[in-house]
């Protein structure tokens, strides 16, 4: 390929095979210096794998293909190797050490140090300044893990910023972010460029990527569709049909509104922290789902939805003050998730990968884990059904897999959820509780999840829906209340809301954002 | 995209990834391997002790010095899958051991009765640590280092660091021989006879998984795979049938061994298809998915202990049984064999991976090692030695097959060269675009 000066990289014809699978098919990718580029794309379209090429996760040797990265071939046979030449990535999924405070996890692996003794002071200084660049106002010896995934986020930025980047890899930045710090955390990347910081941002948030990319490269089934430059005439809809080949009907199914009776409601539920007794996730949280409906829940991060709705899947958060649960006007006890799956209920967790599967499965064991009782007789598994009731949710769902012999840890982030989601459609809830659905999923796959949605909800089942897309709410729930500081505030029909309306009931007043 | 049901045809030609098939499903391979690696030890000490090692009076003795260490090693297995380890199994052992022979001679309990009550006293034991790790939250690994000090001090409290004799139909019910019965045959008639049930069985079983199969539709394996895999387990099974039924006049395949093997099958049957042994792989795998799944991660984990301590209680019993007493020194150092089993057997540090069959198949590797080396007169010491390089030539194998993803030697040289080599050379190793249904697909390695 002809060597362009105004490319910082250029990526020629990158094929990476796994057993079975061949995850990249020449690719090509070229990025200029200074830009920002989106690189857009179906669950499993390889796009992960593209940046692990390149950051040396994958080293040379193991894909075909050539990394010209400022006019020079590279070879890159470990992470630190591409660091070395400024290209620094951040995951999909989070690895900062959460016990480590935030200087500690900046210079984790190379440390300021005079003959190997640290130099915490300068190390601090130098911290304190990174988070200042990045706009992040805490102390630099706080411990990662009291911070929220936004901020977290930004650390790893700051911690990219030490290593003096200059080509800057952000895998899904956004998927767990709200819109607040979704909006902080563009502006900051906007920011890097203009200090001549490129980036690469891969996003499954079409809007974001409208919002700040220069220019886009879309990948299908492993292959380059083509790259477009962002100019007025590229919107949403121009590039869906590139990742998905035809153009996308309505995003969201009819609300059909066959709403039923109040079957499942939750009164005066107060549950308190687990480390810290005196403050409550919830308090006096009382919530009704009729049949037939889709509840929203909104709030903004650590509000208390999770907490509330894993207090009430079992107990399985914090510990309950008082509350009860009815079901058809009887009282349930749920006081583990035992009692609360046989009652019906069901959680699909935010957290795939540390609560929602266990990697080691391969897709059927999987999907059969919450229910076993369906495939066996006296205790004795019958692996026949369940292959079968596995493939059969492979193919409802559209989970891309050979088979479903394959272990889930080799799928892509959104195939991954949709064997979450499988996992809990088999266990027949009568109440679905569904913690952030679509993060990390791709435009095709979140409507066919929103039919799914749809659908459970019309055969008479009631769905939790929490989120904090808010026109995933506005546009799925039928009902949503708003949640503040463990406080339900208000309840509204989602049919005669905004989300400025939403908003407001979410932070009723703007001091009250303690730590 | 992906491979729906037209694009895997029920019926189709011969194709060499199906060899495979004749060893199980996929992802069965690493156990291949190790089983490889068995037979390849077997023939060595074979051919280094010019045939002593598969006579028939040295493989009967195989399986009775040794089935303890292979019943250690079914229990460990389901400790290390949970995530826990169980350092006690030894003083476990000796301590059941001591107390059933003194038992039986002050109260002169029969020899049905000492082995009641050292499976019981086994499972208190093990309910008793169990609790500590379950519902106190101590790590296994703590308690059972204080359950180590515990029962070995008990042992030596009660046997008061003597010897303590068992009665000779304790010896004969747990150590002897099946009787010779029925017409003379230069082999052990009951051998015979057990050897066909076996061969029966797998016949049996092969058949009815096929019929299942077809009845529900299922997708079939070629039917000469099944025909290969049933030839070849017979072929075993009466090669050792023949071997075990041809020694000594009075010998036969040990009880020992018969109750070793019930308990194996009854164990990876355990592991294998119930929902406790799910729960066992999902505790280990990762536990608070498996809670929030529904599964009891602390009753799965009192289990695993209990059931635990109960086998070493029947290995301590074992023990008794063929030293003819139950003395102080009994079961020193078992935990490390038992253990060591397990990880040559494929299983994770980190928990929920690992085998039933592996540990057994780990077992056998160590106690070919110890009698071979034996036999061709290696001392204690340099047994040491290699033991423990084995241990870790094993293991170190086996983590590098998962950096690279599947099973082969040859794939892990190769992927050394790989990291210099140049590219076309990549395509060959690599099994190139396995799709679901390429028509010239290649076997994997
Ligand atoms: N280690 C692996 N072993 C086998 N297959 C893999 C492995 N890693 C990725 N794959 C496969 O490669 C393909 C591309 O995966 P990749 O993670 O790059 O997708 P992605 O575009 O990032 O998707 P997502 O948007 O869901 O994160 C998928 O089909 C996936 O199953
Ligand atoms: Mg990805």
């Amino acid at each position: 390929m002809a060597e362009d000066v105004n490319h910082l990289l250029q990526m020629v014809n990158i094929t990476k095979r796994f057993p079975g699978v061949t995850a990249l098919d020449s690719v090509n990718l070229a990025v200029r210096e200074g830009e920002i580029h989106a690189i857009c794309g179906e669950n499993g379209a390889g796009k992960s794998t593209l940046m692990k090429v390149l950051s040396g996760v994958y080293p040379a040797g193991s894909y075909e293909g050539e990394i010209v990265y400022r006019g020079e071939v590279q070879r890159f046979g470990n992470i630190a190797a591409s660091e070395n030449a400024g290209i620094v990535i951040i995951h999909q999924e989070l690895a900062l050490v959460p016990e480590l405070s935030i200087t500690e996890n900046i210079f984790l692996g190379h440390e300021l140090n005079r003959l190997g003794v640290i130099d915490w002071d300068e190390a601090r200084r130098r911290t304190a300044e990174l988070l200042q660049q990045v706009d992040l106002n805490e102390d630099p010896d706080t411990p990662v893990k009291y911070l929220g995934v936004g901020k977290q986020q930004l650390v790893e930025i700051a911690k990219a910023l030490e290593k003096d980047v200059q080509l800057l890899i952000l895998d899904e930045p956004t998927a767990a972010l709200n819109e607040r710090d979704s909006q902080h955390l563009l502006r900051l990347i906007t920011g890097l460029r203009d200090r001549g910081v490129t980036s690469i941002m891969i996003s499954h948030k079409l809007g974001e990527i409208e919002q700040i990319a220069d220019t886009i490269t879309i990948i299908r089934d492993g292959k380059t569709i083509e790259t477009l430059a962002v100019d007025g005439t590229i919107d949403e809809d121009r590039i869906i049909r590139g990742m998905v080949g035809r153009t996308l009907g309505n995003r969201f199914p009819d609300r059909s509104s066959r709403v039923g009776e109040v079957f499942f409601e939750v009164r005066d539920w107060t549950v308190q922290h687990p480390l810290d007794p005196s403050r409550l996730v919830a308090k006096n949280a009382a919530f009704t789902v009729r049949r037939g409906e889709i509840v929203g829940f909104a709030g903004l991060m650590g509000a208390g939805r999770t907490e509330l709705a894993m207090s009430v899947f079992g107990n399985q958060y914090g510990t309950r003050m008082s509350g009860e649960a009815f079901i058809d006007g009887r009282p349930v006890k749920l006081r583990n998730v035992k009692q609360a799956i046989s009652a019906g209920l069901a959680y699909v967790s935010e957290d795939r990968k540390s609560l929602g599967l266990n990697l080691l499965d391969p897709i059927k064991r999987a999907i059969v884990s919450a229910k076993l009782s369906r495939i066996s007789t006296g205790g004795v598994i019958d692996e026949l059904q369940e292959t079968r009731h596995a493939e059969e949710y492979r193919r409802d769902l559209r989970i891309k897999a050979a088979d479903v012999e394959v272990g889930v840890d080799t799928l892509s982030g959104g195939n991954q959820q949709k064997v979450v989601l499988a996992k809990w459609m088999f266990s027949e809830p009568e109440l679905l509780i569904l913690d952030e659905p679509t993060r990390g999923i791709d435009v095709g796959a979140k409507a066919e999840i929103y039919q799914i949605m749809r659908r459970l909800a019309e055969s008479g089942k009631g769905i939790v829906l929490i989120s904090s897309e808010l026109p995933e709410l506005i546009g799925m729930a039928d009902r949503i209340y708003t949640i503040f500081e463990g406080e339900i505030t208000a309840e509204l029909d989602a049919a005669d809301v905004d989300q400025e309306t939403l908003m407001r009931h979410m932070a009723p007043t703007k001091k009250g954002s303690a730590a | 995209m992906t491979g729906d049901t037209a694009a895997r045809p029920q019926k189709r030609g011969f194709a060499l990834s199906d060899v495979w098939l004749i060893f199980g499903r996929r992802g069965s391979l690493k156990q291949l391997g190790i089983l490889g690696a068995l037979v390849v030890i077997i023939a060595i000490f074979q051919i280094w002790t010019g045939g002593t090692t598969l006579a028939p009076g040295n493989v009967i003795n195989i399986v009775q010095a040794y089935s303890f260490i292979l019943l250690l090693s079914v229990g460990m297995v389901m400790v290390i899958i949970a995530g826990h380890i169980d350092l006690s199994v030894g003083s476990v052992a000796a301590f059941v051991a001591i107390v059933v022979a003194t038992a039986m001679r002050d109260w002169e309990l029969p020899w049905w009765g000492g082995v009641l009550l050292g499976i019981a006293l086994g499972a208190a034991i093990g309910a008793f640590q169990g609790f500590w790790v379950a519902y106190i939250g101590v790590p296994a690994f703590i308690v059972t280092l204080a359950g180590m000090l515990i029962w070995r001090g008990a042992q030596q409290y009660v046997g008061q660091a003597q010897t303590v004799a068992v009665p000779a139909e304790f010896r004969q019910a747990l150590y002897g021989f099946m009787p010779e019965v029925g017409p003379p045959t230069p082999y052990n008639n009951l051998t015979l006879l057990l050897g066909a049930l076996v061969v029966a069985a797998i016949v049996f079983f092969q058949w009815r998984s096929r019929a299942k199969r077809k009845k529900l539709n299922a997708i079939l394996e070629p039917l000469w795979v099944t025909l290969t895999r049933t030839g070849i387990l017979c072929a075993v099974v009466i090669y050792a049938t023949l071997l075990f039924g041809s020694g000594r006049v009075g010998t036969s395949f040990p009880i020992s061994g018969i109750i070793l093997a019930v308990l194996i099958i009854f164990y990876a049957f355990l592991t294998s298809r119930t929902t406790l042994g799910r729960h066992i792989y999902a505790v280990g795998g990762n536990r608070r998915a498996a809670e929030l799944s529904g599964v009891h991660a602390r009753r799965t984990d009192f289990f695993v202990m209990m059931n635990m301590s109960t086998l070493a209680g029947v290995a301590g019993m074992l023990w008794a049984a063929r030293a003819g007493a139950a003395g102080p020194g009994d079961g020193t150092g078992w935990e490390l064999d038992a253990i060591a089993g397990v990880f040559i057997g494929g299983a994770a540090v980190a928990g929920g991976i690992g085998t039933v069959f592996g540990s057994v198949i780990g077992g056998l590797v160590m106690a070919v090692l110890n009698n071979g080396l034996q036999l061709v007169g290696i001392t204690t010491d340099r047994m040491q030695i290699i033991k423990g390089l084995v241990l870790l030539v094993a293991v170190g194998i086996d983590v590098l097959n998962k950096q690279q993803g599947r099973f082969s030697f040859i794939g892990i040289m190769l992927g050394r060269l790989r990291a210099t080599r140049a590219q076309q050379e990549v395509e060959e190793i690599s099994p190139g675009s396995q799709r679901p249904d390429p028509p010239g697909k290649s076997g994997p390695g």
